[in-house]
């Protein structure tokens, strides 16, 4: 999952990072109360979950409260890069003497944690790693040993920061560290860290990521959803505990396991070419069990959505045998009844797929085509989901 | 000969007094694999009656070994405690424990890889079906009547397609399947896979199934071209996975241009990998690599 700025920088200052932080504002009405509050220069920065908010306009300087209330206008319901803004952070103005950049991620390919870090910040990373690699350190960090100030000083140096920085920016990276592991994020990353008239080094603005299989050590996680801007097809999958991903096309897909899923995705849009150019509606995974309520959850949140023409169930008998896979089609469809009116292609394959396929012919609804082979299948829901174009 | 899992394989389960341990055990036994317990702390001492087999339940992994000579550990340990369960089998450096636990945070997974290092102990998963080598043995969850031994190795993140192509080829046959798991870390690579069945004098052609995430396939792509003289046929899934969306393993997502199943394609095909389109026509070009 990942976070608004305005989240990661309260995380951030609850594990100590020093950070420059506002207050979230709904309304431009809002923001001005809350420049007021603030007094002097303020930053209103837009809250979306992409990056490039600065070139589009997104984050605007405001001299007085009637500035921020102005720019809070503006920026609210702007769209950037597909992403409505619904809320603005209302920052303290910071007088900037030097900008740098400093992140911790998971490193899949060597299966640790990296830290990265640049004395040279204020340009987006991708940029820097690609124009200038020498000026980006990427220090590996071990998962057990961790960050202590020592590793920290190390991560410092290696990013060419000069002496007098050091300290104060390996401190930062300590509790930066600390956010890291007690969050259980995937990425942390301040871009940028600054050093400000004072003197102190301060995270002006963040990005979290972090990891949905360590929720159950995390309910707090739980009140930072954007529970507004997600999908509510994908929200009734979540609550039902079914794995759902939206997707734009037009033939609706339910198969048993992730990568016999996806790979059916991959099949229906090969066969689509062929028929006016349908595409896979959703990825829905009802895993290795696939009881008939479950079958009928996963039915009743495909066939709500209006863009599917068909649907493509396809399932390998393997822990669940096929004959207990078609019994479970068949009661899901009496469950759902009339609300079961789109025409559905069934693939089955596997153990007991001739008890299967028998228990799916006795049941003769009307709705239902079997097809022996996955490639087979896929291409009849493709025809039918042009057919009812 | 087979990889890792062998006649002489001897398995105990960590957490088989669960629900999902006790019907995996099941269903190990029922295929012949020689479970001979399980491990608990907290019901050591006593028995679970397993369709007439009677299995002793451990105190810890390293007290099984020493009772049971368990040269195996499976996990169906929930997410919560499964870092330290894998720890305690490393710690009892029973030489393969299989990690078939979904869900666990990546700190935990990190934590325990970097505790492996320089150990004695080789972990499959997590997030994975196990490991199979049909006829012989069988750790984890993969069914053991949808093919039969034979003379290919195969190599997957998913379980289902792996699922679906030993039984495409059940006529051809396996020595060993893995399934190394669709999370972002996992303990055995594609590249390991590879290394072993290259060794193995009774593996005469490779499977290797990959989908989007990460880089592995390609990693996997540049030590074929160093290191497998074996013809190696694969897969890849998730063409049409969006960009930024997890589909379903925690590790399938496409993060900016990373991770695409088109790179990966292109990494494989470039060192004379041939990649089937879909799963059926995989099986194809396997057959036909057979062939000669």
């Amino acid at each position: 999952m990942d976070l608004f700025e305005y989240q990661a920088k309260q995380l951030f200052q609850k594990h100590g990072v020093p950070v420059s932080l506002g207050e979230v504002a709904t309304t431009a009405a809002e923001a001005k109360a809350i420049a007021e509050g603030i007094g002097g220069v303020t930053v209103v920065k837009a809250q979306v979950k992409i990056g490039g908010r600065g070139k589009a306009g997104g984050v605007k300087v405001a001299k007085t409260s009637d500035d921020a209330e102005s720019a809070a206008e503006a920026i609210l319901g702007m769209d950037i890069r597909g992403h409505t803004v619904h809320r603005v952070l209302v920052d303290p103005g910071a007088d900037i003497a030097q900008e740098f950049y400093v992140s911790y991620l998971l490193d899949r390919a060597n299966r640790t944690f990296l830290a990265m870090a640049s004395f040279e910040g204020g340009m987006e990373i991708e940029r820097l790693a690609a124009e200038r690699p020498d000026a980006l350190a990427k220090v590996p960090v071990d998962a057990v040993v961790g960050v202590d100030l020592a590793k920290a000083r190390e991560i410092a140096t290696a990013a060419k920061f000069p002496d007098e920085l050091v300290e104060p920016v390996a401190e930062v990276l300590v509790k930066l560290w600390d956010t890291f592991v007690a969050e259980d994020a995937t990425l942390v990353e301040v871009n940028p860290l600054a050093q400000v008239g004072d003197g102190r080094v301060v995270a002006l603005d963040g990005k979290v990521s972090l990891d949905n299989n360590a929720s159950f050590r995390h309910p707090d996680h739980a009140a930072l959803e954007d529970k507004a801007a997600a999908d509510p097809l994908e929200a009734k999958a979540k609550e039902k505990h079914i794995n759902y991903v939206k997707l734009d096309g037009e033939v609706g897909i339910i198969g048993n396991g992730a990568g016999l899923v996806m790979s059916t995705l991959d099949v229906v849009a090969y066969a689509g070419e062929r028929h006016g150019g349908v595409r896979p509606a959703n990825f829905l995974d009802i895993g290795g069990g696939a009881s008939a309520e479950v079958m009928a959850d996963g039915l009743d949140i495909i066939l709500s959505d209006p863009a599917v023409r068909s649907v493509f169930v396809n399932v390998f008998g393997g822990i669940t045998a096929c004959d207990a896979v078609a019994s479970g089609i068949v009661a899901a469809l009496d469950m759902l009844g009339d609300e079961a009116n789109k025409p559905l292609v069934v693939r089955l394959d596997g153990n007991n797929v001739e008890e299967g396929r028998r228990i799916l012919t006795a049941a003769n609804h009307p709705l239902v085509t079997m097809v022996d082979t996955m490639d087979g299948a896929a291409d009849k829901a493709a025809e039918l989901a042009n057919a009812g174009a | 000969m087979t990889i890792w899992l062998d006649q002489d394989s001897v398995i105990v389960v960590q957490g088989m007094t669960g629900g999902e341990g006790m019907k995996h055990t099941r269903r190990m036994l029922a295929s012949g694999a020689r479970v001979v317990g399980g491990v608990n702390a907290r019901k050591a001492g006593t028995t679970v009656d397993m369709d007439g087999t009677t299995l002793p339940v451990f105190g810890s992994v390293a007290e099984a070994m020493d009772e049971t000579g368990a040269n195996v550990s499976v996990g169906f340990v929930p997410p919560a405690f499964t870092k330290d369960s894998v720890i305690e089998a490393i710690d009892a450096e029973i030489p393969l424990t299989v990690v078939i636990t979904e869900g666990m945070a990546v700190h935990d997974t990190a934590a325990f890889w970097a505790y492996a290092a320089g150990k004695k102990t080789r972990i499959v998963g997590p997030n994975c079906p196990g490991v199979i080598s049909p006829g012989v043995s069988n750790a984890g969850i993969i069914p053991s009547d949808i093919t039969k031994s034979g003379r290919l190795g195969l190599v997957s993140k998913s379980g289902t397609l792996t699922y679906q192509l030993m039984y495409e080829l059940r006529d051809v046959g396996f020595t060993t399947c893995v399934g190394i798991g669709g999370d972002p870390v996992v303990g055995t690579t594609h590249i390991d896979c590879l290394e072993a069945f290259q060794a193995d004098p009774d593996t005469d052609a490779i499977v290797m199934i990959g989908e989007i995430g990460g880089d592995a396939e390609e990693r996997a792509a540049a030590y074929i071209a160093e290191h497998v003289t074996k013809p190696v046929v694969a897969y890849v899934a998730g063409f049409t996975a969006p960009e930024g969306k997890t589909m379903g393993h925690a590790g399938a997502i496409v993060s900016g241009s990373s991770g695409t199943a088109q790179a990966k394609k292109e990494a494989l095909e470039a060192v004379d990998v041939r990649v089937g389109k879909t799963p059926s026509e995989t099986a194809l070009l396997v057959r036909d690599v057979l062939a000669g």
